[in-house]
């Protein structure tokens, strides 16, 4: 693959692990990755609750051969744990997900939820600082009121560039259960979240009101087979929105139809092969991620081992399916053992809708170019972090003979695994979140 | 110091330095970290400008505000709705144009509400300018808004088209006509949904031509939008473009959109046109409305989308109910939700039609609904009975009520009891106190011993309700007895209802009945086993000490507080202080 051999690494890390790189808590695991419609900035969130906001550096002509880093814009507290009295449970204060608005005026807006709450929160500049006090002088000291003879109104004077981030709406008490998606409406009003068992609308301004739309709890919770585990807005048309499900089918809802969405418009599933079924077949066929592409036409689906791309005009069939990691088929039992199965990998489409990306284990991410036909794995690590340098290619070998560069599928670490990624909607530009590492890689210029 | 104890509210006062004081603080507290002192600040920015004067206000104070959007919304939304009242602060209609720069950066801000206060002020402060600043200062303004960068400002800028439209000169006015057509186009949906609902608005101040070229055209573009966002604000404008147009040009230029968004395909835009329904009918006139609306009305009124029937079921009321009603009797066979809307608005319909029609038609559907299966539904039906009763009076349903209101009475949820049991006294009013002797007061009084609170708390607020209609000597003969009994009940709950409703009952009973019947009961009661019981009678005697005379509170209150003062349980002695230091006792 000509275009993504290339890329020059930058690392980053969370600001918190800067200190120690060695040691880092659970707490700086991040939890989701994501850039704005511009790709202008990049936001992390992490299992601490954290928002970590990356702007990109203005191009600099003196240095018109490197492009510009991302650095800390901005870094707040978005959720805090919590205690649910009447349910006796705890409330995790990890980031689920993170999405961008489109941008409204000169601040920057996203939405942060975890399992049951999201937040809107808005992130300004402020660069003027108003100077001059009627009952204060310069030094700050209190000044006689009798020798206050004349009005003073306050003048705003330059001050180094601030960057605040205020909650500005909470959207709470509308979820039983976990949350494991968000997505933003092309009408710009509008936004889901979605549980185990139900998608909520809400109105971006309201926040004591929202609309459920979608609800597959059963009367009878012991005839529960399902769930749905992700899902996203069309792009472009405001009245479709799509969801996953844990039994491998995607619905897609026509909100023009109905109120309520229980009924859908699409259903894409793919037929069993009877020949491959085993214990493990269900869950590895449990969508973890469905996302749209930018222009509408399809959807992919990332299962256990594959990445779907489905035509949403082909309901029974995937357009095509693309192998993760088929080498893991054998381990299935003692993924099962130890609870990989039940990882919730991500997938992107990258700006044109050409390639894609997902992640894997032992730190590699997997991109496929839906043109050719080929395939590259790669690796977000350390030792390859060298400004400059170039992502070597890496392979996994299944049978006995291990060539030179070659990785067998046991000495994989399955404690290393790339669940977030996201990709710059407009130029080659990545960003991988590695447990506490958050790696940034861009293809080479010229 | 003492001085700083309520700086803002001191009024400034014009002679000698010391008057000073209290603004420099309000002035300071414009940046006060507690946002309550900012607001407090903004709200008496007239008083700063008055002593700063007029040429400061616009030299120092307006440049100082134009930057203030930081601040949190209240403050901005105070501060946008003193703006519009600011003209004279800052030297009359003549400096006027000195507000526009802050109200123009508070209408970029991303806060709805703040953004439209700043739209209605700058509406406000338009009409003070003179025509030549109006084209000097006021339109570029709105021009620079309609076309800024972030679609904030494109949206203030559609409420302020239609306010300098009439005033500007015919080339300006050409202009502004494109500007409003580029935003109508716009790029991002928020924008065009603000100009589809500045659409009516705008039209109604364009030359009759323009609204039949470009209007029309605009409408036509916005009511077929991709967004049905967008599409269904558009239904909103038809309704004052219809009033706009001469009759013979409705059928061509409104007409085909109307049919077209009745049938839409998203149920959000049918949901408006079933809601304006009303507003439309009137807009164009009869003739259309019988030969379009009418057959139009009928689908919505049939519609797959519950929430559209719903809408229009809302709308039956006023409609020509000779077409209505067929609709209205195949409206009980469809969902709950639309049944109960149709419930909420079925009985209004009685007084339209008149007796006889109201005999014939509407009351098989009202007694049908009375046995619906949904206790919403039959809970609209009772709640409405006041409307019905005036027609054909509520005997002709009473055999069927009662049933009705029975079953809701010993509705396994506790909500649905609770809603009925606030339709009691309307009911007990209209039906008659022998009626309600003979069939209700048993379920009032059993009310009274429910196993939830909170249907007791009501049961007794009824029965006080119950007194006021029927007055003291029915209390006596028929409530007064049942609920002094209960005094003795072995469970202490109910017990203590005795006193609740002691409590509410004695004022409606007066000082007779409360000192010769219940006094006794309730010191009686003062003995009880059960703390709670013990302190409710020190509250109850707190609450009917009022209704007795100074007798019977030295010689027989007074003495049993004290006990319940001494008692060893610490609310009990608490509750008998209480008392004794409310009651006049000494």
């Amino acid at each position: 693959m000509k275009c993504f051999s290339r890329y020059l690494p930058y690392l980053f890390r969370p600001p918190s692990t800067i200190l120690s790189s060695t040691c880092h808590t659970e707490a700086d695991i991040i939890s989701t990755v994501e850039f704005n419609s511009s790709g202008e900035l990049l936001a992390t969130g992490d299992k601490g609750g954290r928002v970590v906001v990356f702007q990109r550096e203005q191009e600099s002509k003196s240095q018109s051969q490197r492009r510009g880093e991302y650095n800390v814009y901005s870094t707040f507290q978005s959720h805090e744990p919590e205690f649910d009295y009447l349910k006796s449970l705890e409330i995790e204060e990890k980031i689920n997900k993170i999405k961008w608005l489109p941008q409204q005026n000169a601040a920057y807006f996203l939405l942060s939820t975890n399992d049951k709450t999201v937040k809107l929160w808005k992130i300004s500049e402020r660069d003027k600082r108003p100077e001059g006090y009627n009952l204060k002088d310069e030094d700050g000291r209190i000044r006689d009121p009798s020798t206050i003879t004349s009005l003073r109104v306050p003048v705003l004077q330059p001050m180094d560039l601030m960057v605040e981030a205020t909650a500005r709406r909470v959207f709470s008490n509308a979820h039983t259960y976990h949350i494991n998606s968000i997505s933003v409406n092309s009408d710009h009003q509008t936004y889901i979240s979605t549980d185990d068992l139900q998608v909520n609308l809400w109105n971006l301004e309201i926040t004591n009101r929202s609309f459920n739309i979608v609800d597959i709890k059963p009367a009878n919770m012991e005839e529960l087979t399902e769930v749905i585990t992700s899902a996203e807005f069309h792009p472009q048309q405001c009245h479709t929105f799509a969801y996953s499900s844990s039994k491998g089918s995607i619905r897609l809802c026509d909100m023009r139809q109905a109120a309520l969405c229980d009924r859908h418009c699409k259903y894409f599933e793919e037929p069993e092969d009877p020949s491959t079924r085993s214990f493990f077949s269900e869950i590895i066929s449990s969508i973890s991620d469905v996302k749209f592409s930018h222009n509408g036409r399809y959807l992919m689906t990332r299962d256990y081992l594959t990445v779907k791309v489905w035509d949403l005009q082909m309901e029974n069939k995937p357009l095509e399916t693309y192998q993760v990691h088929d080498y893991l088929r054998g381990k299935l039992c003692s993924l099962y053992e130890n609870d990989c199965i039940f990882d919730k990998f991500e997938c992107v489409w990258n700006g044109s809708d050409s390639v894609i990306m997902t992640g894997s284990y032992n730190n590699f991410f997997r991109m496929f170019d839906r043109n050719t036909k080929r395939d590259v794995t790669l690796e977000a690590s350390r030792e390859n972090s060298k400004p400059r340098a170039i992502l070597k290619p890496r392979k996994v070998c299944i049978g006995g003979k291990r060539r030179k560069d070659e990785i067998s599928v046991d000495s994989l670490d399955f404690s290393k695994k790339i669940l977030h990624t996201t990709w710059h909607p407009h130029e080659n530009i990545i960003a991988v979140a590695a447990t506490n590492n958050l790696y940034i890689f861009q293809d080479k210029v010229n | 110091e003492e001085k700083r104890a309520g700086p803002a509210s001191t009024l400034y006062c014009a002679d000698g330095d010391d008057s000073l004081y209290p603004i420099a603080v309000l002035i300071d507290e414009l940046r006060n970290e507690d946002v309550q002192l900012r607001l407090n600040s903004i709200k008496k920015l007239s008083t700063i400008a008055l002593a700063l004067g007029v040429e400061r206000t616009r030299t120092e104070l307006l440049p100082f505000l134009t930057d203030t959007i930081y601040d949190e919304d209240e403050v901005l939304l105070a501060l946008a709705e003193q703006l519009g009242n600011f003209t004279m602060l800052v030297g009359g209609p003549e400096y006027v144009h000195c507000l526009l720069p802050p109200l123009e950066s508070l209408a970029t801000v991303e806060e709805t509400v703040v953004r439209d206060k700043a739209v209605e002020s700058l509406r406000k402060i338009s009409q003070e300018h003179s025509p030549v600043d109006l084209e000097v200062h006021f339109e570029p303004l709105v021009k620079r808004l309609a076309s800024g960068d972030w679609f904030t400002s494109r949206t203030s800028a559609c409420g302020l088209f239609s306010v300098c439209y009439p005033r500007v000169s015919s080339t300006v006015k050409a202009e502004i006509r494109q500007h409003f057509r580029t935003l109508c186009s716009d790029d991002t949906p928020m924008v065009r949904r603000a100009a589809a609902s500045k659409l009516g608005e705008f039209a109604k101040v364009l030359e009759l031509d323009y609204v039949k070229s470009d209007i029309i055209s605009l409408f036509t573009a916005l009511a077929s939008d991709e967004q049905d966002s967008v599409r269904l604000l558009a239904v909103e404008a038809c309704v004052s473009i219809a009033t706009l147009l001469p009759q013979e040009d409705l059928e061509t230029l409104v007409m085909p959109t109307l049919r077209q968004a009745a049938e839409d395909k998203s149920w959000r835009v049918r949901y408006m046109v079933a809601d304006k329904f009303s507003e439309l009918q009137k807009a164009v006139g009869p003739e259309i409305t019988k030969n379009d609306l009418v057959p139009a009305f009928q689908n919505l009124l049939k519609d797959c989308e519950a929430e559209v029937r719903a809408a229009a079921a809302n709308k039956v009321k006023g409609k020509r109910l000779n077409i209505m009603l067929p609709f209205i009797r195949l409206i009980q066979y469809t969902n709950q939700h639309v049944k109960s809307a149709l419930a909420s608005v079925i009985m209004g319909l009685s007084t339209i039609l008149g007796k006889d029609n109201t005999i014939e038609h509407l009351l098989p559907l009202f007694l049908a609904q009375l046995k619906d299966e949904c206790p919403e539904v039959r809970l609209n039906i009772i709640s409405n009975l006041d409307c019905v009763n005036e027609v054909i009076g509520i005997r002709q349903l009473s055999q069927s009520l009662l049933p009705a209101i029975v079953e809701l009475a010993e509705d396994a949820k506790w909500r649905v009891r609770l809603a009925i049991i606030e339709y009691m006294p309307l009911l007990a009013g209209q039906l008659g106190v022998e009626f309600f002797d003979e069939k209700l007061n048993t379920l009032c009084m059993a009310w009274l011993i429910d196993h939830v609170y909170a249907i007791r708390e009501a049961a007794t607020c009824n029965l006080m309700k119950l007194v006021e209609k029927f007055g003291a000597e029915w209390a006596q003969n028929t409530i007064v007895p049942k609920v002094l009994g209960m005094a003795n009940d072995p469970n202490y709950l109910h017990r203590m209802t005795t006193l609740f409703c002691i409590n509410a009952l004695s004022e409606a009973c007066g000082q007779e009945i409360t000192t010769k019947q219940m006094l006794p009961v309730v010191l009686k009661m003062s003995n009880d086993q059960v703390a709670n019981v013990r302190f409710n009678v020190a509250k109850s005697l707190q609450k009917i000490g009022p209704v007795l005379d100074n007798n019977a509170l030295q010689t027989e209150v007074k003495p049993v507080l004290e006990k319940l003062a001494s008692d060893q349980d610490m609310d009990v002695k608490y509750f008998a202080q209480e008392a004794i230091s409310v009651l006049p006792l000494a």
